[in-house]
């Protein structure tokens, strides 16, 4: 399986799915690879490639707990975008691009408030950060 | 040039105003907003993009060497940019004349970033607007409908920056946060089997480059009246050029050229920068306004960027790449190159010329070399300019006897471009707004000149539920008369 963290270190709470994704290598759980980006782009999609499952790790603007996990569906209603692409929207790049269904996903959303340069995590991303680890060793366990 | 109109109208406080925030596929915080009389005519627009200052604060104080890994942090898109701008920089701070292996290896980053960052312009977030019409059903505006019309198309777009990410991953060490490139040098080169992987693909990325020539040609000729039109005007330019005159987007001197095409400066060493540009600051933007001192703030204003530099050098040095550009030029009396859509075109011969000098760097045995450092006498100051995929890019570092950075400036690209933004959606809002009612398709043209420019600012966060775009109608009283979601 791809456990695959989005953020930027050095942008307060962004930094919260990196950190969760190091201690995950760490772990070196078998069968698990770990990968860290600042954004997903469209290339991305190449990176679900023969894949089991797939796990998104993000900071999350509108969790509704500290750390919550969502299935992600292929999304084709992206109509505006930045760069940057969701997980959702990966996914059907992988869909169009391949024509085969995408692997399994989940979004381990982590709750997040501040994201400027140079900032530590806040308090709510950190408490976020510890409740998301058990769930992220679940998800890995699947 | 004197001051574009629809800059500052005299009393707004009866107008209806028109928010579009952010700007969908624009990196970072980008806000338009149109005044409208009761008639509906434009009084004033202006681009407002939230220009990333925090950086100074962020480096200065820390060791010089861990600066070209501390600045890939600024941007997301473009790490790869401000990672060999700073060293370029920090090489002069340690006396540093490159070898010939640390200058093609930083060359090849350089070329695989422009090649990925083209790709990812061109393909993502511009070839929906061009396949399909700006203002066609915006449910289809987007890559997946490109996926599903032009599936060819859309999976070279994906293959090309897949191949542009090898290329930084094999030279940097990693896919991000890479620290192949360090001051006086670089720390690895590449090794034979590295190198082999990389060619088996070069020639396949030089083949779909020039047929991403060849649309984005083919774009231009089948909606002529409109791309000639649309967002054109005339402007003063700076790129970087070699030595000869050519295409350099690594190193090289500044040229300048004013609206009508008389070179103001060429061949200026950039490590003296602040001599020719200077930087204005408007009350009613966090950005400032760059420009050329000889011609005053006012009408000194540039552009930056591909349609500059393809235009502004006197050949680009790979074979098909030049033959592109000369077509370009030539086109329809030269209009092509004078308009704003022109920067998409221009955009590709660069990505064409990025393949072609992977694939020529690639056959270069230096890359294989073992020679990566050099120094030599300590200065106190150094400046890194290079061309980034948007435009020049500046990095200005003062270092105290104790190696820390003491101080900090960089210019981006989009700060170089701020007020050519400005006029171009002025001359949308003019051309295509004024008296009309307006639709999202009526507003996406805004977006479209923006976006010609590939605007690009310090935003390396992503979280879930950020990003929305929203435009608002409020009218005199400040009221929201209607709103349109989207994102």
């Amino acid at each position: 399986m791809l456990v695959f963290a989005i953020g930027n270190p050095s942008r307060g709470d962004d930094a919260v799915g990196p950190q969760l994704a190091e201690r995950l290598a760490e772990a070196a759980l078998p069968g698990v690879e770990v990968l860290i980006e600042f954004q997903l782009q469209v290339e991305h999609a190449l990176d679900l490639e023969d894949r089991e499952r797939v796990v998104f790790v993000d900071a999350c603007v509108d969790a509704e707990s500290a750390a919550v996990v969502r299935p992600v569906l292929p999304d084709a209603r992206f109509a505006h975008t930045s760069h940057a692409l969701a997980p959702s929207q990966v996914l059907e790049t992988y869909v169009r691009i391949t024509g085969r269904e995408p692997p399994p996903a989940w979004l381990l959303g982590i709750q997040a408030e501040r994201f400027e340069l140079g900032e530590g995590l806040s308090l709510a991303a950190t408490h976020g950060r510890d409740a998301a680890w058990p769930r992220l060793l679940e998800l890995c366990r699947l | 040039m004197s001051t574009p109109s629809l800059e500052t109208v005299s009393r707004p406080e009866r107008l209806r105003r028109v928010v579009i925030e952010p700007l969908s596929r624009v990196e970072g915080h980008g806000k338009v907003t149109l005044l409208l009389d009761e008639q509906g005519h434009v009084a004033q627009a202006r681009l407002h993009i939230v220009e990333f200052r925090a950086f100074e604060k962020f480096i200065q104080g820390r060791p010089y060497w861990e600066v070209p890994v501390m600045v890939q942090r600024l941007c997301g898109i473009c790490p790869v940019s401000h990672h060999l701008a700073a060293c370029k920089a920090l090489d002069q701070v340690v006396g540093a004349t490159l070898t010939p292996t640390a200058e093609k290896i930083r060359r090849l980053m350089h070329y695989g970033q422009i090649l990925q960052s083209h790709a990812l312009h061109f393909f993502h977030l511009s070839s929906p607007d061009l396949l399909f019409g700006f203002d066609s059903d915006v449910a289809r505006r987007n890559i997946v409908g490109v996926a599903a019309e032009y599936p060819d198309i859309a999976r070279q777009g994906v293959l090309l920056r897949r191949y542009g990410q090898e290329v930084i991953r094999h030279t940097a060490g990693k896919r991000i946060h890479g620290t192949g490139s360090v001051p006086g040098g670089v720390n690895k080169s590449l090794t034979r089997e590295e190198r082999d992987e990389l060619l088996v693909d070069a020639y396949q990325m030089i083949a779909w480059s020039r047929d991403a020539v060849r649309l984005a040609r083919r774009l231009f000729e089948q909606n002529l009246e409109l791309y000639r039109g649309f967002a054109t005007f005339r402007a003063n330019t700076l790129s970087l050029v070699r030595a000869d005159g050519a295409l350099d987007l690594y190193h090289g001197g500044l040229r300048a050229r004013d609206a009508t095409g008389r070179v103001l400066f060429d061949h200026a060493p950039y490590d003296r920068y602040w001599e020719r540009i200077a930087e204005d600051v408007k009350a009613w933007s966090y950005m400032k306004f760059p420009y050329f001192k000889a011609l005053g703030g006012d009408d000194g204003w540039y552009r930056v960027g591909p349609l500059t530099r393809v235009t502004q050098c006197d050949f680009i040095p790979t074979p098909l790449a030049d033959r592109e550009r000369r077509e370009f030029l030539a086109f329809d009396e030269g209009r092509a190159a004078a308009a704003t859509l022109g920067f998409h075109w221009a955009r590709m011969i660069e990505m064409l010329h990025a393949a072609e000098a992977i694939k020529d760097l690639l056959h270069d045995d230096d890359l294989l070399g073992s020679d990566l450092m050099a120094g030599g006498r300590r200065e106190a100051r150094g400046v890194g300019v290079l061309e980034a995929p948007r435009g020049t890019l500046i990095h200005h570092y003062r270092v105290d006897e104790d190696d820390q950075v003491v101080r900090a400036n960089l210019i981006v690209s989009t700060t170089h471009n701020n007020q050519a933004m400005n006029v171009a959606i002025r001359e949308v809002a003019r051309r295509y707004l004024d008296g009309r009612q307006l639709t999202e398709g009526l507003l996406n043209h805004i977006e479209v000149a923006v976006r010609a420019f590939d605007p690009c600012l310090s935003c390396a966060t992503h979280a879930v539920g950020k990003m929305p775009l929203s435009v608002q109608l409020i009218d005199a009283d400040g009221a929201v008369a209607s709103e349109i979601q989207r994102g």
